[in-house]
């Protein structure tokens, strides 16, 4: 299948831009702009060097060989985009966007953020540049995540914690909407997944397409499988979209949380109802009266009641399987991972590689998995350590 | 006719200016919302704006997040909105106006919920977050039900999109007074003026135009009338009465309000 660039700002019937009228003329110039931008040779080639000078790239494909060894089946290759700058793929898109506003003449950047990555992979972007930044985050995400609160916040952004809602990301980014909408003139927004209005999610689709193009040059053929997590889903687009036109089988993961027959996760491809939420029309957790649920997810990132919409268009297509990973496996690849290849996983990661773990021995060894290892875990360390408290079982396997 | 044009038609003969009132359905309590529509329609309001409340109201000010959040703890339904909505209507005439964000439509279906809501007596729908692109469908399911479709306009929103957006519009044109959310800024500025003028002069006779957001005293809805609004509305302002009144003096003290904005409409 072919998708290119969606027409109306619709994949199938996703994505669109159902935004109040005072954002439409900054949705419209962000368009016009952008659209222009993308095929500017000039802005490819300073992108390009920010890529690989100051973010790192290209990472390095690793052949995960006891975590293969130990999974019985085919061999797993972990795309390592936890060794960027700043711990994970975030970074490929602020640096993107943030050059794109610089080449607006926009000087103040606003952007949410949920574990913290993409508000720390913002005001890394917007120190380099020479952007002032301010990042809306979760009162509950503040908590959870307060390392990367002080690193923002050393980094020379200005850190709001949202008390609206649930106090997530999805509150985070209403207040960063809200915060658009009143200082729309000056403002760029850097939304740090591919959802919201369009272009939104082409862009973002764009700047994070590198995980995937490096992949097709570093695997020697077509792998069969390719895994990726999804709550916003811009690593899993990313590393998808170079992908979608070869025979590769691609599977997206989402935060399973406390299982999906309870009201405790955040997997709305899995387990969602079509909606409308942050200018886009997409998968929701949602009620039967249109109110969006509150989520749940062991990892900060994941915990999202939208998706993207072209991960709601490519599972209706069924061109991408979506599936869900619950916070006990997750600490278990989590542990497994991190004692068998010495590689820390980011949680929201470490979804991808327990689906990769239980599909792999069912593969014959011939076969190859690539799976995005979009961050590194040094920010959940005291997640799991009380997740390992309270479970004495897990204990055990340490 | 539709009961709010009726009303403008009215209106104009008198020679005055629509207050419209706002408030959030189920907020404090659902005593308060039959007490405030009492007093709104007592006090000489000339439509009544009833918000629906919704998880994440991204237009909205402090103030109506609060009264969203709370009308939600309060198992405010769809239901039991249109149940309240019939119980209004028996009582009086007033136009009333139907504010809440697309998603609520989108789930029960545009043409199914539309055509509830009429049958209750809703007589224009606004929709913060329903843009003129995406609007096809709705505006077919509200044009069956001859329901009035209320867009919102902005101080930013240029020419050519204001006359795409005037002409889907029936009812009112609603002119968001700030860049901003509801009820947060207080202040008039010359920006929200001149807008104001040049929205009246681009869409000319076809449609009134109705200001709203930040307007909260007597003073300001005096301004807007004396500029070339058709219609004012206040909302925060509203609720904020709302939350401050024992349920015993709120009929009283909300009409004592409305009827003191009213008469700078006059």
């Amino acid at each position: 299948m072919k998708i290119g660039i969606p027409k109306d700002g619709r994949f199938g019937d996703f994505g669109g831009k159902y935004i109040p009228e005072t954002l439409a003329p900054a949705i419209e110039e962000l368009e016009k702009k952008y659209m222009k931008i993308r095929n500017d040779k000039a802005f490819k080639k300073e992108l390009k060097k920010f890529l690989i000078d100051y973010a790192g790239r290209p990472t390095p494909l690793y052949f995960a060989k006891n975590l293969t060894k130990r999974s019985g089946g085919a061999k797993i290759y972990l795309k390592r985009e936890d060794l960027l700058h700043g711990g994970a793929h975030k970074i490929n898109n602020t640096l993107g966007q943030a050059l794109l506003a610089k080449k607006m003449g926009k000087k103040r950047i606003i952007a949410e953020t949920g574990a913290g990555q993409h508000g720390v992979a913002t005001a890394m972007a917007c120190a380099c540049l020479g952007l002032e930044a301010e990042i809306y985050m979760g009162y509950v995400d503040t908590e959870r995540q307060k390392q990367n609160v002080f690193r923002m916040e050393l980094l020379g952004a200005k850190v709001h914690s949202v008390k609206s809602g649930s106090q997530t990301l999805k509150d985070a980014i209403n207040e960063a909407m809200r915060d658009w909408i009143t200082n729309v003139e000056s403002t760029y927004y850097l939304l740090g997944s591919a959802v919201g209005p369009h272009p939104y999610p082409l862009m973002v689709r764009d700047f994070q397409s590198v995980i995937g193009n490096e992949i097709k040059k570093q695997m020697k053929k077509i792998p069969n499988t390719v895994i990726a997590c999804v709550g916003g889903g811009s690593n899993a687009i990313g590393t998808f979209y170079p992908l979608i036109e070869t025979k590769a089988e691609i599977i997206g993961i989402e935060a399973g949380g406390k299982g999906l027959n309870t009201l405790q996760h955040s997997a709305p491809l899995s387990a969602g109802t079509k909606g409308v939420l942050h200018g886009m029309m997409t998968y929701l957790m949602q009620d039967k009266q249109g109110q969006i649920q509150e989520t749940h997810s062991i990892s900060a990132g994941l915990d999202y009641p939208g998706v993207g919409p072209e991960h709601s268009y490519l599972k209706d297509e069924k061109r991408v399987k979506y599936k869900a990973i619950t916070d006990d496996e997750v600490i278990d690849a989590f542990l497994l991972l991190t004692r068998v290849e010495g590689i820390i996983p980011a949680l929201e990661s470490a979804h991808a590689i327990a689906y990769a773990v239980k599909i792999a021995k069912k593969m014959k060894k011939s076969e190859s998995i690539v799976v995005t290892l979009s961050g590194r875990g040094d920010k959940d360390i005291n997640i799991v350590q009380e997740y390992l408290k309270k479970n004495v079982k897990d204990k055990r396997k340490i | 006719m539709s009961r709010i044009k009726e009303k403008f038609n009215e209106l104009k003969l008198r020679k005055e200016k629509a207050l419209v009132s706002y408030i959030m359905v189920g907020y404090p309590n659902d005593n308060a919302t039959l007490s405030s529509v009492k007093g709104i329609v007592k006090g000489g309001a000339d439509i009544i704006e009833l918000g629906f409340p919704f998880s994440d109201p991204i237009a909205d000010g402090p103030i109506i997040q609060k009264a969203s959040t709370g009308s939600l703890n309060n198992k405010t339904k769809i239901e039991k909105f249109f149940k309240l909505v019939k119980k209004i209507r028996k009582q009086t005439n007033i136009p009333l106006i139907l504010m809440t964000y697309t998603n609520i439509l989108y789930k029960q279906g545009y043409q199914q919920f539309i055509k509830r809501a009429k049958n209750a007596g809703i007589d224009g729908l606004i929709l913060p977050d329903m843009s003129i692109e995406e609007s096809k469908n709705y505006l077919n399911a509200a044009k069956s039900q001859k329901m009035d479709t209320i867009f919102l306009v902005s101080p930013n929103t240029k020419k050519d999109r204001l006359n795409k957006i005037a002409n889907a519009s029936s009812g009112f044109l609603y002119m968001v007074a700030v860049f901003g959310t509801t009820g947060v800024q207080t202040k008039i500025h010359q920006y929200t003026i001149d807008a104001l003028k040049s929205t009246k002069r681009s869409v000319g006779q076809k449609i009134p135009v109705g200001v709203g957001f930040g307007i909260s005293t007597e003073r300001d809805v005096k301004k807007y009338a004396s500029i070339g609004a058709d219609a004012i509305i206040v909302g925060s302002a509203n609720i904020k009465i709302m939350e401050n009144t024992p349920s015993s003096k709120l009929e009283k003290k909300i009409c004592s309000f409305t009827k003191k904005l009213k008469n700078q409409t006059k």
